[in-house]
């Protein structure tokens, strides 16, 4: 299935495209810009140029249906022409990128919203949202850009605003740490992805996608196998995926609306994108698929098993994102029709999420920022609203029948035992038990929260439910949640066609669609009922001793422990060394011969003598050597 | 007999003789303006002089012409660097006639009186400065414009002369420390004479060599006309020696008024015993004379005599280089340390003297301009900074200037920093140039001796920064005077050209390299 891949030029309302991007960042650099002069009208400048974008997307959404191809692109002005290389600013609307421009305002405008609530009593909210707008340029770049070049800058771009945001509470020591490791360990994906560009500057000559999904196929399967991986590691890097998870779970010491746009809904799914936006590299060769899906499987895996052994309800919250995603990995990994379904389920886990982050915000709110789960309970009598929506939200990941992650995530574990052979078993199986597993974990979660006994620290009286500018954006992500698997009904799947690849005709699995659906059920529902009776009665206050797995879940697998060891010693180890090389060495080299050059001047000085006679005897000798040499060089004396 | 008078094209040469009637004038207002009236008469005229000068070269851009009987030449070359002396010696009239940092100005009524003696306290208590001063610098400046466009060598020594004989008596005028700016004077005078007779040496070999060529059968050459020399250099294998030797006294009659080493001696003494105002016009248009006489000389005489020449001039580039950037790391007197740096200067202005290419010129004459306009905006801020005893140039003495007027340590920072060639500012383009011009003609011995000096003179600049900023002002911090008109538009010129040239240096760059054609 050799075609050639060419975008139409965009014409009409779709020209101005660019609009996307250039609102939100007009509006941070205003409210940057005017600082604290900008406090009173801030956050309804920064919710509105969201709101306008949403509004946008929807107008460019539609017109896109009398595209020839469904796509349009828009070169706005040359960026880097430095001898054969050439990256143009340049902007590609398609299905694919539309599905992620409305997410992201859509749902970025709800949390906008909620944001203007959460955020009054903060002193820098006018801050917070020139941060949260310069995000929104960011992403919507990253999404937009017609080239990797274009990708990276957006992929950078998320990555500032995301450090900014988790370190926003900057006077807190854990968020400032925590705004450093997600730096540093996102760093470590970016490199990936920029050697990763080299390699299609080296190889292809050109970044932008139609030619380097055209070259493809003509490189030799090392090349793009290396391509990929390097790929991958970002991917990882910025989707809190095996082996660069760590970050994302102390991602959570930012503001809970930053929680649920950037590191639930938009940003860490930026790996998702770019392995879907990426398919043709990572369809032209079968060990890269695999690589994919094991790192998907594994950290779905790695999720649950650590959301099950957390007490602090974002963590739970943020290790359930880490496993979510790696189901989309694991979709994106199996190729083919799988990557319309990894999609679909991170639209549906788009809203559920931010839903239930939100939630979490709410509570929080009524409970002086309390975020330990035991120290919850009785809470569904004083927050209803928050209550039900958060129900709507668990509902949904779990996979109860009617709700969104019912429709969406079960597709893709069929499709995990649709691949050949034993892997067939091996991957479907992880799929099954982690739905399993986060039935588990978050029906923990949920009873602890809401139902059972009150085990409310002394200080809390009178927990209350949030105001309606928070309740309002909870409700409508509760219907996104509840009605969102619809999309799986809709022609979305097709429509995701050609930016995705054909689904040409599925083998059949190796059990039957039935049998693993009613596995599935079956397994979600023991997950309920066996964490609805542990924990209907509460649990204790401080944490337990307990056994091997449940201490290795707390220390999240010893992922940290690891990197300390592995990368953190030596790396300190090697600074110290070097310091030292620098101090003893290099600086004293440099210092030695500073001091040579100023004895030196200091001896020379004393020829300058102030008298007239010896400047003469100087003048004198300096001509006779010159006439001397001179002559010398004439008679061919020194040549 | 009749008498062939030599064809003259006087509009070639109308701005050299505006400037010499500039300076007869001058002496005429010395002579019947009234005293109270001389000063403002004197330097309206010099100004008005000037800028008349500026505007006729300019309307004679195109000329290129040799004339009055071959003794100048009007081209390229000659009037970029006629332009260039004009502009940075209208810079230099400004801060000589700023009079409202001292009473009286910085110069002293009559140079001759006894220090110390009752009569000369008096007039360090009341008398105005001299005003010859004003014909003075005229005079000193016409004859560095008949300097860089001499087309025989005969010619060339009376320019020398007409230039350094005012140059001599003005660095005696300072009003203050008398002793020290006679003494300078007269280290001046004496050293100057000196190498003027090198110079003089020289050229009557060189004439003996000319004379024993053959320039047609049965006549000889016998010449020191530039033409007449190429001609035979080119021609004749014999007697080179007498070539040989006269170009080496040449050379060192020039390259003492470049401040070259090892004839730069005199240069730290004499620049900081001149008024400052007087240091900042010879560091600034004497450079550009002397260069522009001496590319003269190398490639419209010399040219043939390339290969020959190169390796001991380089020698002396680097020696230049090397005692100018050395030397400056452990001065301890501002205009000392100006000195030294303005001899490291001419190091560079030396390398790409010896580029040998067209560029070479063009980036040479580049170089002068631009480092013109920052020295003497150096020089502007040396003026202001002053105590009870007038200018404080002692480093120690601007220990925490930066806490006591930002503004003036800020333009004082950028002025360092040019001199240091960091890129926007106009030393990094012009090094920039001259070095990439060497490189173009292969002498990359010298850019790497170039680029290595750049870094060891990098510390005495960045060492005053650190202690203007750095440090805490301590009971002696002079103040920093509120500069007049004058000065204030000396400094603005300066820094503004310094930063518009290392921002956008294509237009002068252009003009430099349109210009960097000689006539023969």
């Amino acid at each position: 299935m050799e075609q050639t891949i060419e975008y139409a030029h965009a014409t009409g309302v779709l020209g101005s495209v660019w609009l996307l991007i250039a609102i939100p960042l007009v509006s941070s650099a205003v409210i940057l810009l005017l600082g604290r002069r900008s406090a009173k009208f801030a956050h309804w400048l920064g919710t509105a140029a969201i709101g306008a974008g949403f509004v946008l997307t929807l107008i460019y959404f539609f017109s896109l249906r009398d595209q020839p191809n469904r796509a349009v692109e828009r070169n706005l002005w040359e960026f880097i022409s430095v001898g054969n290389l050439k990256v143009d600013i340049g902007l590609l609307f398609d299905p694919l990128s539309a599905v992620f421009c409305l997410l992201i305002t859509g749902v970025g405008f709800l949390i906008h919203l909620y944001a203007v609530g959460y955020m009054a009593h903060d002193e820098r909210r006018h801050t917070f949202f020139g941060y949260f707008n310069l995000f929104a340029a960011a992403m919507l770049l990253l999404v937009l850009g017609n080239n990797y070049v274009m990708l990276y800058l957006g992929w950078e771009g998320v990555g500032l605003a995301s450090y900014l945001l988790i370190s926003f509470w900057y006077t807190r020591p854990s968020a400032a740490t925590a705004g450093k490791k997600a730096f540093l360990m996102n760093r470590v994906g970016d490199a990936g992805l920029v050697i990763a560009i080299f390699t299609m500057f080296a190889y292809l000559g050109s970044t932008n996608y139609a030619d380097v999904f055209n070259g493809v196929g003509g490189l030799s399967s090392t090349v793009v196998l290396l391509m990929g991986l390097l790929l991958l590691l970002g991917a990882t890097g910025k989707s809190g995926q095996f082996p660069l998870q760590a970050w994302l779970p102390d991602a959570m010491e930012g503001p809970t609306p930053v929680s649920a746009l950037i590191h639930a809904a938009t940003m860490v799914t930026a790996g998702v994108y770019l392995i879907a936006r990426s398919n043709a590299i990572f369809s032209a060769n079968e060990v890269l698929q695999t690589v994919v899906v094991s790192v998907g499987a594994l950290t779905l895996l790695i999720g649950c098993i650590i959301g099950a052994a957390k007490d602090d309800i974002k963590r739970v919250l943020a290790w359930s994102t880490v496993s979510q995603i790696g189901y989309m990995f694991l979709g994106v990994g199996l190729g083919g029709g799988a990557y319309a379904l990894a999609i679909i389920h991170l639209l549906a886990h788009g809203f559920f999420k931010a839903n239930m982050f939100l939630g979490a915000g709410s509570v929080m709110h009524g409970m002086k920022d309390q975020v330990d789960i035991r120290r919850f309970g009785g809470l569904w009598k004083l927050m209803p609203w928050t209550f039900g929506t958060f129900t709507a939200g668990w509902l949904a990941i779990v996979g109860f029948p009617g709700f969104s992650g019912f429709f969406t995530k079960e597709p893709i574990i069929v499709a995990a035992f649709e691949r050949e052979g034993w892997t067939a078993w091996l991957y479907g199986w992880a799929a099954l038990l982690g739905a399993g597993l986060t039935a588990f974990y978050m029906t923990r979660l949920w009873v602890l929260t809401f139902l059972g006994p009150k085990r409310w620290t002394e200080d809390i009286e009178h927990p209350h439910e949030s105001p309606p500018i928070m309740v309002g954006p909870l409700v409508l992500l509760a219907i996104g949640s509840a009605i969102a698997g619809g999309l799986m009904a809709s022609p979305v799947a097709k429509w995701l066609e050609p930016p995705l690849p054909h689904e040409a005709g599925h083998p059949e699995p190796v059990m039957s669609h039935g049998v693993i659906t009613t596995l599935s059920l079956v397994l979600t529902f023991a997950g309920i009922g066996l964490a609805y009776l542990l924990f209907r009665r509460g649990t204790a206050l401080v944490e337990q001793p307990a056994g091997v797995v449940v201490t290795a879940a707390r220390r999240n697998l010893y992922a940290d422990a690891f990197n300390e060891i592995v990368f953190e010693k030596p790396g300190i180890f090697l600074t110290r060394a070097l310091v030292f090389l620098d101090n003893r060495g290099i600086d004293g080299a440099v210092n030695g011969l500073a001091a040579a050059v100023g004895g030196g001047s200091g001896r020379l000085r004393r020829l300058q003598t102030g008298f007239v006679r010896s400047y003469a005897m100087s003048m004198m000798a300096g001509a006779l050597v010159v006439v001397a040499a001179f002559v010398a060089v004439q008679m061919g004396w020194l040549s | 007999m009749t008498i062939k008078f030599p064809d003259i094209d006087y509009a070639a040469i109308a701005p050299l003789l505006i400037m010499f009637g500039v300076a007869a004038l001058g002496v005429l207002v010395e002579a019947f303006v009234p005293k109270r009236a001389r000063h403002l008469t004197q330097l309206v005229l010099a100004l008005a002089g000037l800028v008349a000068a500026l505007v006729v070269l300019v309307t004679q851009a195109e000329t290129r012409v040799v004339t009055a009987g071959g003794a100048i030449a009007v081209d390229g070359p000659a009037l970029f660097l006629q332009g260039s002396i004009i502009v940075l010696a209208i810079m230099a009239v400004l801060l000589i006639g700023e009079r409202s940092l001292e009473k009286g100005g910085p110069f002293v009524a009559q140079a001759a009186i006894t220090v110390g003696s009752e009569d000369d306290r008096r007039q360090a208590a009341r008398a105005d400065g001299a005003t010859e001063v004003y014909p003075l610098a005229t005079f000193a400046i016409f004859g560095m414009m008949l300097f860089v466009s001499a087309n025989d060598l005969l010619t060339m020594f009376i320019a020398l002369e007409v230039l350094s004989l005012p140059l001599y008596l003005m660095c005696a005028l300072a009003r203050r420390r008398r002793l020290v700016s006679q003494e300078a004077a007269l280290k001046y005078f004496m050293l100057g004479a000196y190498a003027s007779a090198f110079f003089l040496f020289g050229v009557a070999l060189v004439y003996g060599f000319t004379a024993s060529v053959q320039a047609a059968p049965g006549r000889m050459a016998g010449g020191v006309d530039f033409a007449t020399i190429h001609a035979a250099a080119t021609q004749s294998p014999a007697n080179r020696a007498l070539l040989f030797g006269g170009l080496a006294m040449i050379a060192i009659g020039l390259l003492f008024k470049a401040a070259a080493a090892p004839f730069h001696v005199w240069t730290p003494d004499v620049y900081q015993g001149a008024p400052t105002a007087v240091t900042g016009f010879m560091a600034a248009c004497t450079k550009v004379a002397a260069f522009g006489a001496l590319l003269r000389v190398l490639y419209v005489a010399f040219d043939g005599a390339r290969w020959d020449f190169t390796p001991v001039l380089g020698a002396i580039a680097i020696l230049t280089m090397l005692v100018g950037a050395v030397l400056s790391v452990t001065q301890t007197d501002l205009k000392r340390l100006l000195a030294y740096s303005s001899i490291a200067n001419a190091g560079y202005l030396l390398v790409g003297v010896l580029a040998g290419v067209r560029e070479g010129i063009s980036s040479t004459m580049f170089y002068l301009v631009a480092y013109g306009f920052t020295v003497i905006a150096a020089f502007a801020v040396v003026t202001l900074v002053r105590d009870a005893d007038g200018e404080a140039t002692h480093l120690s003495r601007w220990a925490g200037l930066g806490r006591r007027s930002p503004v003036f340590a800020g333009v004082f920072t950028f002025i360092l920093l040019a001199f240091a060639g960091i890129p926007l500012t106009s030393g990094f383009i012009s090094k920039f140039a001259v070095f990439g011009a060497a490189l173009d003609g292969g002498q990359t011995w010298l850019v790497i001796a170039g680029v290595i000096t750049s870094m060891v003179l990098a510390f005495p600049y960045l060492r005053v920064v650190v202690m203007m900023w750095l440090s805490e002002p301590g009971e002696s911090t002079p103040t920093i005077a509120v500069p007049g008109a004058l000065t204030a538009a000396a400094l603005v010129i300066g820094v503004a050209a310094t930063l518009v040239l290392g921002v956008a240096p294509a237009p002068l760059l252009n003009l430099s390299d349109t210009a960097g054609q000689f006539i023969r």
